[in-house]
C-alpha cells in the first residue's frame, strides 16, 4: 500500500513476520530430528541416553551444528557464498513473482514449472540460433522467453475465462504437457547438439549469455530484482494491479465497480506466465555451477516451478516479501550444497526445510500452539497479500 | 430458528418442550426432541435420489438397503399425501417437490413440529396450493407446525394463531380472521418517523426510461416480467416490495451486469440495454448495490481505494498505466470531510468501519461525480440511525441537483422518508405507481400483489383493531 | 379454524415442465460428435501418409500356443477406420444416437481410433506390432494409477482435493523398499506402504481439515515434503548401505490357473502381480463402499452438501478424516507398485508424475471409482503405446502421445465433452 500504515496494521505486520519466524526455527527443529533419527552413528549412541547421556547429546549436538553450520557457511559465510545464494535465488524470485502475482487476482497457478520450461526453451533457441551483437542478442533471447512464457500462461488465463475451466487443473497438465513438448523438441534436428544422440542442445552463443559479475552473480539477479520492483509498481501503482488487486479479493464487487474480470484474468496470467518465462531464461542464458551457461535439456529448470510457490507463500504474495523468500530459499540451496560437501549431510534436507517452513506458514494455528509465545494474526490469508 | 433445530446456540433463552425446558448442541438432539425443520435453502444433496436424501442420517445399518428405503419412502409419501418418485434426482426435480421431500425428510424422523422458513419463497402458486394442502393434512394428524412468511393472504389462508415478529421482537398476536389491513399494519409498525425535511420535487425531464424489461434470474426464471417506468431528473423514485420481488435482478439489469432477455433501458436518450456495467458507470449512472459487503466495495481495500474503486482509470485519478496516488488521496480526505467518514485514517481498510460508514464511503464513491442517474438498493440496510438520517439527505440532495433518483427499498419507513413516487412490485411486475401519502396498509397490501384500488377498498372496510392484544 | 380455500390463493397461470434435452447434455453430445468426426478425419489424413503394410503379432515369440501375425495394409484400414470413426461422431451430432447404443458408438470408435492409429503408425515396420506386449504393458503401467485414483476418488467425493497422490506414492514406494530390504517380507513391505500413504493423507488431512490450508497449495507442498525426505533418506541412510537397505524382493507373478492359458489375453491378463488382482478388487470394494454403504453414502454428502449433513447429525470433519485416511491406504498400495512390483529398488522421485496422471483419471472419470479406473487403464494403454512406437520408429514422436492424458484432461475441464463437475463442496473446508 502506497499510504502509511496504522498502529493496528503494524501489529498485524508484527505477528506475520513472527509466525514467518517461528516457522524457520521449527522447520530447522523438525530437520535436526531428521538429521539424527536417520543417522546410525549418531542413534546407536541413544542406547547410552541414561547411562551416559553426554554420549548421545553430545554427538547430536556435533551433527546438528556441524550441518547447519556449513548450512550458514554455505549459505551467507563468504563472498563466494552470497554470490551463490544470489545466483540460486534469482529464478525463484522471478518465478515466485509470478506465482504471487496469480495469487493476488486469486489464481492459483500451479503451471510455473510448465512455464519456466517454455521460457527456457525459447530464450535458449534464440541463444544458440542467432548471431546478434553482444547486448542485442541478450535482450532478444529474454524477450523471447517472456513471450514463450507470457503465451503458456495466457492459454490458461483463455481458457479459464471463456470456458470455466479450473486454472489448478489445467495448469497441472501443461506442466507435463510443457515436459513432454521440450523432450519432443530436444529430438528435433532444430534443437538436437550436432553429433550427439542424447537430449541436449547446443551450448548458447556467448552474446547471449548474462553477464557475470563475481562467480555466480550475474546480471540475472539484478533482471530478477528489476522485475520485483516492476511487479511492485504493477500491483501497486499501476491502475490494471489495481485491478488485478480488486478482482483477486472480490470479483464481484469488481465486477459492480466496471472492471472487466474475465480480461483481468487473461491478463494476469499472461503476466503470471511470462514472470514464470523469466525463471526459465535464467536457467538458460545464466552460468551454470562450472560458470558457462549450462545446454537446454530435460532437467534443466529443476523444479523451480514448484518451489516458487513454496517462495510466493513465503513471500505473502507481495515483491519485497517474494525477494526475502526467494533468497532465503535461495540461500538453503547454496548452502545444501556446502552442507553436503563439508558436512556430509545430504543436499536434500533443503528441500525438506523449504517444504516444512511453508507448511508451518500456511497453519498459523499450529506455530502458536507449538510456540505459545507467538500469537497468530487475526488474518491468515497466504494468498491474498492484502493485509 | 436455527437456535430451535440447535445449528446455533441461543444467547439466551429457553426451549420448552412438554412443559420441560430443553437445549440443543446440535440437530440431532433436536430430531430426537420431534423437531423437523423445512429450511428455506433445502438442505438436500442435488445429486442423490430421493430415497438417498431421505436415508440421510438414518441408514439402519451400515449395509444401504436401498429396498427397505425405497417402500419407507413411498410409505410416507402415500400416508401424507406428497407423491415423489423415489428414485428421481434431486436435481432433476421441480423446486416443489423438491420442498416435499425436504418436508418428508422431516416426517421420516417422526419430526412432531415442524418449522416451515419461508416455504412458500420459491414456490409457484400451484405449488403453494399442493403446500397449503399438506400443511392442513399435517395438522390435522396432530403435528404441531411453525409457518415463517410474510405474505398475508397465505397466513390467513393456513394459520390457526399468528405471531407478528418484527426486527427479533414479537410485536403482537392476532387471530386469522382479522383484516390483511391489520395484519399488514402490525407488520411494518408504526415505527420513529424519520421524513427528512426535504423540499417538493421539482422534476424535470425523463432522463431513466425502461420499457418492457424482461430479466431472468441464474436459475432461468424470469424475476423481472415486463416492467415500464419512467424516472424524472430531480425526483425519486421508490422501488418497494417485499423482498425476492425482482427488485434485486431490476438493479443488476440497470448497471448491465445482467443482460435483459427484452425490453429497452434509455439513459438521457441512449440506450443502455447491452451495455457493461463500466460503460453504465461511464455514461453517468450511480450505483449503490443491495449487498454492499458483497457487491459494494473489497473489504481489505483501504478507504481511500474503495473510493476509486470504480473510477480508478479516470484521468482525475490515473495518468496512462500509473495511478496518481496523491490525487486519491487528496479525493479521500475531501470525501472524508465531506461525508463524515469515521475513520482514524483514509488509508485503514474499509473493513474497519462500522456499517454506517461503509455505507458513507460507497454513496460518497458515487456522488462525487456528475450524475444522470442514481440507482440505491437498501441503501441504509443495518445502518444505525444517525447514518441514516445523513445518507438520505444527501440522496435528497442529488435529487436536487437534477439526478434521477432510484430507490429500492423494502423498508416503509424509508419509502415514507424519501419517495416522490412509490412504484410496488410483486413478483416481477408493476402492482401500480402511488404517491408517497399512500396509507401504510394500502401500501402493505399492494406489497402483496393487491392492486391499488382493491387494496384501497379492503383498508376502507377494516377501520378498527379488536382483533389485536399484543 | 380456517375456512379459506387455498385455491383462491391462484393467481398466476400454471407453468408446464417440458422434458427436452438439457443444454449441457446437448453441448456435450454436440462437441463429443465434433471430435468424433474431427478424429476420424485427422486419421483418414494420415492414412495417405501410411508406408505399406501393418503387422500385428497375436503373441510374443514365448507364447506356449504361438498365434499367427496379421498383416493389414496400412492405409486402408486407417483410411476405413477414419471413417468409421467420423461417421460415429455423425452419429452424435445427428442426435439419433440415445442410450445404450450410444455407448456402444463410442467403444466402436474408440477401438476404431486405436487400431487405425497403430495400423497406420506401424505400417512398414520391419518389426509386427506386439499385441500381447501392449495388453500386458497397458495393465502394468495402468495399476498404480488405478490405485492412485481410488486415493483421489476417496477424498475428492468427501470434498477434500487431493493434489498430493504423487507425495504419497513416493512415501509409500520408500517405505515398501525400506521395509521390504529389512525384513524381507513381502507382506511386511505392503502393509508398511499403506501405513505410509495413511501417514501421509492423515498430514492432508490435519492441515486441510482442522487447519482449514487450501487444499491444492498443501499438496503442493506436501509433494515437496515428500520428494525431500524420501530424496534426503535415500541420500543419507539408504545409498550407502544399498545392499542391505534397497534390495527388496520383488512380487512375483502369480498365474491363475486356467485363465492364464487363455491364448493372447491369459498372459496379459491373469499372469500378472498380485498389486494388479488387488487393483481390480479394490474398485470394486470402493465401488461398493461409496455407493452401496451407510459410510459411502454419508462420504458423498459431506462432499456435495456438509451443511445438509450436519443437519441430519453426520460429523462432517470425521467423516471426511475417515475418507481421506482410507484413501491414503489405496496411495501406499499404488506406491508401492514402483518399488516391490516391479525392481524392487527405490530411486529418488521414482513416480515421476503417475500422481498426477491418477488425479488426471479422476477427473476424466468424473470422481466416479469404476470410470475412473477405467480412464487409469487408457492413460496405461497410451503410455505403452508410446513405448511401443518408439522401438517400431512410427512416423510420429512418442512425446505426443504421452501428452495425451494431459490434454485429455485439459479438453475435460474446458467442458468440451461435457461439463465435468466435481463433487459441490470440493475444496472448500468446513466451518461451523
Amino acid at each position: 500500500m502506497a499510504e502509511a500504515a496504522t498502529s493496528q496494521v503494524w501489529r498485524e505486520r508484527g505477528r506475520t513476520a513472527a509466525i514467518t519466524a517461528g516457522s524457520i526455527v521449527l522447520a530447522l527443529l523438525a530437520g535436526a530430528v531428521l538429521m539424527v533419527v536417520s543417522d546410525p552413528d549418531v542413534i546407536t549412541q541413544y542406547a547410552y541416553l541414561f547411562t551416559a547421556p553426554a554420549l548421545p547429546l553430545g554427538a547430536t549436538w556435533a551433527k546438528v551444528s556441524n550441518a547447519y553450520g556449513a548450512l550458514l557457511l554455505g549459505a551467507i559465510g563468504s563472498p563466494n557464498a552470497l554470490a551463490e545464494t544470489a545466483w540460486q535465488a534469482a529464478p525463484l524470485i522471478c518465478a515466485g513473482l509470478g506465482v504471487g502475482l496469480g495469487f493476488r487476482a486469486g489464481l492459483f497457478n500451479i503451471g510455473a514449472q510448465g512455464q519456466a520450461i517454455w521460457g527456457s526453451i525459447a530464450a535458449a533457441y534464440l541463444g544458440f540460433t542467432l548471431h546478434l551483437p553482444p547486448v542485442i542478442h541478450v535482450i532478444v533471447a529474454v524477450i523471447g522467453g517472456l513471450i514463450a512464457g507470457a503465451i503458456w500462461g495466457g492459454i490458461v488465463g483463455f481458457l479459464k475465462a471463456r470456458t470455466g475451466a479450473h486454472e489448478v487443473i489445467v495448469t497441472i497438465m501443461l506442466n507435463y504437457v510443457a515436459l513432454q513438448a521440450l523432450s519432443w523438441l530436444l529430438s528435433t534436428p532444430a534443437f538436437l547438439r550436432p553429433g550427439r544422440v542424447d537430449p541436449i542442445a547446443p551450448v548458447i552463443a556467448e552474446t547471449a549469455a548474462f553477464p557475470i559479475l563475481f562467480r555466480q552473480l550475474n546480471v540475472g539477479f539484478f533482471v530478477a530484482l528489476a522485475a520485483a520492483g516492476a511487479v511492485w509498481w504493477l500491483l501497486d501503482r499501476s491502475t490494471l494491479g489495481f485491478a488485478i488487486r480488486a478482482v483477486g479479493a472480490n470479483p464481484a464487487a469488481a465486477g459492480t465497480a466496471g472492471m472487466n474480470v474475465p480480461n483481468v484474468t487473461i491478463i494476469t496470467m499472461a503476466l503470471s506466465g511470462l514472470l514464470c518465462g523469466l525463471a526459465g531464461v535464467q536457467y538458460a542464458l545464466g552460468p551454470g555451477a562450472d560458470l558457462v551457461a549450462t545446454p537446454l535439456s530435460i532437467g534443466l529448470v529443476g523444479t523451480v516451478g514448484f518451489d516458487a510457490i513454496t517462495v510466493a507463500l513465503l513471500g505473502r504474495s507481495k515483491p519485497l516479501g517474494t525477494v526475502f523468500a526467494g533468497l532465503l530459499f535461495g540461500g538453503l540451496h547454496a548452502g545444501g550444497l556446502a552442507m553436503q560437501s563439508i558436512a556430509q549431510t545430504p543436499l536434500t534436507l533443503s528441500t525438506v526445510l523449504q517444504a516444512l517452513i511453508v507448511l508451518f506458514v500456511a497453519a498459523p494455528a499450529l506455530v502458536g500452539a507449538l510456540l505459545p509465545k507467538v500469537k497468530a494474526p487475526a488474518t491468515t490469508s497466504l494468498v491474498g497479500g492484502e493485509a | 430458528m436455527n437456535v430451535l433445530y440447535g445449528l446455533l446456540e441461543p444467547d439466551d433463552g429457553e426451549i420448552i418442550i412438554d412443559g420441560s425446558p430443553r437445549t440443543f448442541a446440535n440437530p440431532r438432539e433436536a430430531m430426537a426432541a420431534g423437531i423437523g425443520m423445512v429450511h428455506q435453502h433445502f438442505m438436500l444433496v442435488d445429486v442423490f435420489t430421493v430415497t438417498e436424501n431421505l436415508m440421510l442420517g438414518r441408514e439402519g445399518g451400515p449395509v444401504l438397503n436401498p429396498g427397505a428405503a425405497r417402500k419407507r419412502v413411498q410409505e410416507l409419501s402415500s400416508r401424507y399425501g406428497m407423491p415423489v418418485e423415489p428414485d428421481a434426482l434431486v436435481e432433476d426435480l421441480p423446486v416443489g417437490v423438491q420442498q416435499r421431500v425436504e418436508i418428508l425428510k422431516a416426517l421420516a424422523n417422526d419430526a412432531r413440529f415442524l418449522v416451515f422458513d419461508e416455504p412458500t419463497a420459491v414456490l409457484t402458486p400451484q405449488e403453494i396450493d399442493d403446500l397449503m394442502r399438506v400443511m392442513q393434512s399435517l395438522r390435522d394428524e396432530g403435528k404441531g407446525i411453525v409457518f415463517i412468511t410474510h405474505k398475508l393472504r397465505e397466513v390467513r389462508a393456513i394459520a390457526d394463531r399468528i405471531t407478528v415478529m418484527r426486527r427479533g421482537a414479537i410485536v403482537g398476536q392476532a387471530q386469522p380472521h382479522s383484516s390483511e389491513a391489520d395484519l399488514a399494519e402490525l407488520m411494518v409498525g408504526r415505527a420513529v418517523d424519520l421524513r427528512v425535511g426535504k423540499a417538493p420535487a421539482h422534476p424535470a425531464g425523463t432522463r431513466l426510461a425502461v420499457r418492457d424489461l424482461r430479466v431472468a434470474n441464474s436459475a432461468g426464471g424470469i424475476v423481472v416480467d415486463g416492467l415500464s417506468f419512467d424516472v424524472a431528473g430531480g425526483e425519486i423514485l421508490c422501488v418497494a416490495g417485499v423482498q425476492g420481488n425482482g427488485q434485486s435482478e431490476l438493479a443488476d439489469a440497470l448497471l448491465g451486469n445482467i443482460a435483459p432477455l427484452s425490453g429497452e433501458i434509455l439513459m438521457d436518450g441512449v440506450s443502455l440495454a447491452k451495455a457493461s456495467p463500466h460503460a453504465t458507470i461511464t455514461a453517468g449512472m450511480g450505483f449503490v448495490p443491495e449487498d454492499r459487503e458483497t457487491d459494494g466495495f473489497v473489504a481489505s481495500f483501504s478507504i481511500a481505494e474503495n473510493l476509486i474503486l470504480n473510477r480508478s482509470t479516470d484521468a482525475e485519478f490515473a495518468t496512462g498505466l500509473a495511478l496518481n496516488w496523491g490525487a486519491i488521496r487528496d479525493n479521500a480526505e475531501a470525501r472524508k470531510e465531506e461525508f463524515d467518514i469515521r475513520a482514524q485514517s483514509v488509508s485503514d481498510p474499509i473493513s474497519s468501519l462500522s456499517g454506517g460508514n461503509k455505507q458513507k464511503v460507497i454513496l460518497a464513491r458515487e456522488l462525487s461525480r456528475p450524475l444522470a442517474v442514481l440507482v440505491a438498493s437498501q441503501p441504509t440496510r443495518g445502518v444505525d440511525v444517525g447514518a441514516i438520517e445523513f445518507l438520505h439527505k444527501r440522496i435528497v440532495a442529488e435529487r436536487d441537483q437534477g439526478t434521477a433518483v432510484l430507490l429500492v427499498s423494502t423498508e416503509l419507513d424509508e419509502v415514507e422518508a424519501l419517495a416522490d413516487r412509490v412504484l410496488v412490485m410483486y413478483r416481477g411486475t408493476l402492482v401500480g405507481i402511488v404517491p408517497p401519502d399512500t396509507p401504510r396498509e394500502v401500501l402493505g397490501l399492494m406489497m402483496a400483489g393487491v392492486p391499488f384500488e382493491e387494496a384501497t377498498k379492503v383498508e376502507a372496510a377494516t377501520p378498527t383493531k379488536e382483533d389485536f392484544h399484543g | 379454524m380456517t375456512t379459506v380455500d387455498p385455491m383462491s390463493l391462484m393467481d398466476d397461470a400454471p407453468i408446464h415442465l417440458e422434458v427436452t434435452e438439457s443444454r449441457a447434455a446437448r453441448r456435450a453430445r454436440l462437441s463429443t460428435g465434433g471430435l468424433l468426426v474431427a478424429l476420424g478425419a485427422v486419421l483418414a489424413l494420415l492414412a495417405f501418409g501410411a508406408r505399406g503394410d501393418a503387422a500385428f503379432a497375436l503373441s510374443d515369440a514365448f507364447a506356449t500356443v504361438p498365434l499367427p501375425t496379421i498383416v493389414v495394409p496400412g492405409m486402408a484400414t486407417a483410411l476405413m477406420c477414419g471413417f468409421l470413426t467420423a461417421i460415429v461422431g455423425a452419429g452424435f451430432l445427428s442426435g439419433k444416437l440415445t442410450g445404450s447404443l450410444r455407448t456402444w458408438a463410442a467403444v466402436v470408435a474408440g477401438f476404431a481410433v486405436a487400431f487405425g492409429f497403430i495400423a497406420w503408425a506401424g505400417s512398414g515396420s520391419a518389426f509386427p506390432f506386439p499385441v500381447a506386449n501392449q495388453l500386458s504393458g497397458t495393465i502394468v503401467l495402468a495399476t498404480p494409477l488405478v490405485f492412485g485414483a481410488l486415493a483421489g476418488v476417496l477424498c475428492e467425493n468427501a470434498g477434500v482435493v487431493n493434489v498430493s497422490i504423487e507425495g504419497e506414492f513416493l512415501v509409500a514406494a520408500f517405505t515398501a523398499a525400506t521395509v521390504g530390504s529389512i525384513t524381507g517380507s513381502l507382506v511386511a513391505a505392503l502393509i508398511a506402504a499403506m501405513a505410509a500413504g495413511v501417514a501421509m493423507a492423515a498430514l492432508l488431512a490435519l492441515f486441510s481439515i482442522k487447519y482449514l490450508v487450501d487444499q491444492v497449495v498443501l499438496g503442493v507442498v506436501l509433494n515437496l515434503l515428500a520428494s525431500g525426505i524420501t530424496g534426503f533418506l535415500f541420500d543419507q541412510l539408504i545409498q550407502p548401505n544399498s545392499a542391505t537397505l534397497n534390495a527388496a524382493p520383488q512380487l512375483p507373478r502369480v498365474a491363475i490357473p486356467g485363465l492364464s492359458a487363455i491364448p493372447l489375453l491369459g498372459p496379459a491378463l491373469f499372469n500378472q502381480s498380485p498389486l494388479v488382482y488387488l487393483a481390480v478388487l479394490a474398485v470394486v470394494v470402493v465401488a461398493l463402499l461409496l455407493y452401496r454403504t451407510r459410510w459411502g453414502l454419508r462420504v458423498r454428502s459431506v462432499g456435495e452438501h456438509p451443511e445438509a449433513a450436519d443437519t441430519v447429525g453426520i460429523n462432517v470433519r470425521r467423516t471426511r478424516w475417515m475418507a481421506v485416511l482410507v484413501g491414503g491406504l489405496f496411495a501406499g498400495l499404488g506406491g508401492a507398485y514402483f518399488t516391490i512390483g516391479s525392481t524392487g529398488g527405490f530411486i529418488k522421485d521414482i513416480t515421476v508424475g503417475n500422481g498426477f496422471i491418477a488425479l488426471a483419471a479422476v477427473i476424466m472419470g468424473r470422481w466416479h471409482p469404476v470410470r475412473a479406473a477405467f480412464m487409469a487403464l487408457f492413460f496405461g494403454f497410451v503410455t505403452q503405446l508410446a513405448s511401443q512406437l518408439q522401438s517400431l520408429n512410427a512416423p510420429m514422436p512418442s512425446q505426443f502421445l504421452l501428452m495425451l492424458p494431459y490434454l485429455a484432461t485439459i479438453v475435460a475441464v474446458a467442458g468440451l465433452i461435457g461439463r465435468s463437475r466435481g463433487p459441490k463442496a470440493d475444496g472448500v473446508p468446513y466451518t461451523k
